[in-house]
């Protein structure tokens, strides 16, 4: 990553080389995290530990969108559509044929991962907008869909009530109890997602998305790659979906919208495009400035109060568009960046490099 | 299929398209001079129909001028716009243009749920909605002829759209400025080296596309009534600009009519299941253009070079 090491530090084995962590005391504190993580019901309020839970789960739609966007530089404006669809497959085979939750889990990330290859085709011959456009397709085809078909099984606009997981016979009801689901998902997809972008398959993706001609002259299969990110893109996002769908415990067409895919995207550019660092960042800035909209839109409100009903709304996509815009024109490399910098100037202290 | 209604339908399909014709310019537009796709052309026909209204309810100015001033209003949006969200971006990769403007559109969404609130509101009538034109084709059904009743602000607002587009093509085809503006869409660089002041230009694209959102809004507004969702519409707008070609003016007209008709058609059919697919019609199409003629009807075919 260009990042200094301290020094006396060697790559003294292949092994240690490839090693993402290296020294025993980020062990420590990763397992200090992801402890306190688990342990949060114990000591957080509930919607401290409701939030937490989204968050996962939006990170685990943002890493998708981060192999797809981020590293193969794909732009997708269909992930929430994505979500829909995981969410959708899982909810019928839990709700009809009485599978489990985590039977239903992966065929839904699946599912969604196929349909998410056939939104995937139009990259054989588009890119850039055009392509965005044709996942801004599957925003609208998808939950047409899911409004259109077998009414008597989707029960068309009003949607699904989705059912409670349950393993071993512990029923994941509350979010205190589904953030052990949240968290176990993400740490799996963090490690798939970490080693795919460090492996061929990943730097083929960074290879095209860095110029595709000269990849494709290299001798690159630019359609395969191009449609494994979408595949890759979307079993993430089916995943979410699929937890997503369980947690609120109710579907419908419109419950992962285009906002969604937009705010999806916004994540990933205020954490970092292309670093597996930028959705935890993204997902956990973004929805602590929609929750501090929330929070402080009433006494924000107050300061003027010429402001018509109902502006509380308003704060959210404003504040979001405003961050979005800023990060853009300041840190276009994002929050991962930042982070960077931080790491290397505290290596470097107090030389300033 | 419903055969007695499809004459109907398809002139009601093919009048929507016009103000679509109209927003689809908004994007064009900007695309051919700054070769940025505005997905914020949504929320600026929003804030320009607000604007409007604004001027004619609220302040109580005639229609005309509250027209006008809401066009000069947001011309001077799309200026600022250009200058503070989209300058920092010039030679910026595709992605972060593409985010600056979604970005834009959630900002000047979440200000004009702000500013003017959420809830709909009675938008000025301009055209009379009694007395719908009466046309009696030639086409028999049951021994009488099929009769198709016009609504007048649907064939105002489509003769409007399209002396708009027709005015702005023509603008590109014969002014200099016009000329200007596609010279600097070929090549930024050697657009400015020759002495085009292209941030000028830019600039300028930018207002033409703020006062044909406003235009469009102020048409859309006055048939169907105004709240925030009238954003919504530009989003069938994306299909037709891509079917008539990103780069070509009439491309819209064709494009616009051709979506408002395929939505005709398929309202006219006697299945729910199909006639519900009006809704995702221009996205249909929008794929099936994108598979097999990427660059729309009229568009350019961009050759690469590494």
């Amino acid at each position: 990553m260009g990042v200094p090491r301290p020094a006396g530090e060697f790559d003294t084995s292949y092994a240690y080389d490839m090693s993402t962590i290296r020294q025993p005391w980020q062990w420590w504190l990763l397992i200090a995290l992801i402890l306190s993580l688990y342990a949060l019901p114990f000591y957080a309020s509930q919607s401290v530990v409701a939030l937490v839970n989204r968050i996962a789960i939006t990170i685990i739609a943002v890493q998708g969108l981060n192999l797809l966007t981020g590293y193969t530089g794909q732009i997708s404006l269909g992930q929430a559509a994505f979500m829909t669809t995981g969410g959708y497959i899982s909810a019928l085979l839990v709700n009809l044929s009485g599978w489990s939750f985590f039977e239903a889990l992966p065929i839904a990330a699946l599912g969604a991962g196929v349909v998410g290859l056939v939104f995937g085709l139009p990259s054989l011959r588009v890119k850039g907008f055009y392509l965005a456009m044709a996942t801004l397709a599957a925003q609208f085809i998808i939950p047409w869909f899911t409004r259109n078909i077998f009414p008597d099984l989707l029960n068309g606009a009003q949607g699904l009530n989705v059912r409670v997981p349950v393993l071993f016979g512990i029923e994941f009801s509350t979010p205190q109890k589904y953030i052990y689901l949240s968290l176990t998902a993400l740490i799996l997809t963090t490690i798939v997602a970490h080693n795919i972008s460090r492996s061929r398959l990943g730097r083929a993706f960074v290879a095209l998305r860095d110029h595709d001609l000269a990849a494709e002259l290299l001798g690159m299969n630019l359609f395969k790659y191009k449609l494994q990110a979408f595949f890759l893109a979307a079993v993430f996002a089916g995943i979410a979906g699929s937890l997503a769908a369980h947690n609120i415990r109710h579907l419908n067409s419109e419950t992962f919208n285009l906002n969604d895919s937009v705010i999806f995207l916004g994540m990933l550019v205020i954490g970092g495009l292309g670093s597996n660092l930028g959705p935890f960042f993204g997902a956990i800035v973004v929805e602590m400035l929609i929750e501090a909209a929330t929070l402080f839109g009433p006494f924000f409100i107050s300061l003027f109060p010429s402001t018509a009903a109902g502006a509380v709304q308003a704060l959210r996509p404003l504040f979001f568009g405003l961050t979005l815009m800023l990060f853009l024109i300041f840190e276009p490399r994002g929050l991962a960046h930042r982070w960077q910098l931080l790491k290397a100037a505290w290596r470097l202290r107090p030389f300033s490099h | 299929m419903n055969w007695q209604l499809l004459p109907q339908f398809l002139m009601t399909g093919l009048l929507a398209g016009g103000p679509l014709a109209l927003t689809a310019l908004g994007l064009v537009l900007i695309f051919k001079s700054t070769y940025i796709f505005n997905f914020a052309q949504g929320q600026l026909l929003l804030l320009g129909a607000l604007f409007t209204w604004w001027f004619a309810v609220e302040a109580g100015f005639p229609l005309w001028l509250s027209i006008l001033l809401a066009l000069a209003l947001s011309a001077l949006l799309g200026f600022g716009i250009e200058r503070f969200a989209l300058r920092p971006m010039t030679g910026q990769p595709l992605l972060s243009i593409v985010l600056m403007t979604l970005g834009l559109g959630q900002a000047l969404h979440g200000l004009a749920l702000l500013v003017f609130g959420g809830a709909q509101r009675n938008f000025p009538q301009i055209f009379s909605a009694a007395n719908p034109y009466k046309i009696t084709t030639p086409f028999i059904h049951d021994g009488n002829p099929i009769v198709i009743i016009l609504k007048q602000n649907l064939v105002w607002s489509f003769v409007v759209a399209i002396l708009g587009v027709l005015v702005i093509s023509a603008f590109f085809r014969y002014t200099n400025a016009g000329l200007a503006m596609r010279g600097a869409s070929e090549d930024h660089e050697l657009a400015q080296s020759i002495g085009l002041r292209i941030h000028r230009i830019f600039g300028v694209s930018w207002a033409l596309a703020g006062v044909v959102a406003t235009l469009g809004g102020v048409l859309l507004a006055t048939s169907s009534g105004l709240d925030l969702s009238l954003s919504v519409v530009v989003l069938a707008a994306f299909p037709v600009v891509l079917l008539g070609g990103l780069e070509s003016i009439p491309g819209t007209i064709v494009g616009g009519l051709l979506i408002g008709l395929s939505q005709g058609v398929v309202s006219a059919s006697r299945l729910p299941m199909v006639r519900n697919m009006s809704e995702i019609m221009p996205y249909v199409v929008l794929l099936v253009v994108l598979l097999i003629r990427p660059e729309g009807l009229f568009g350019q075919k961009r050759i690469e070079r590494i």
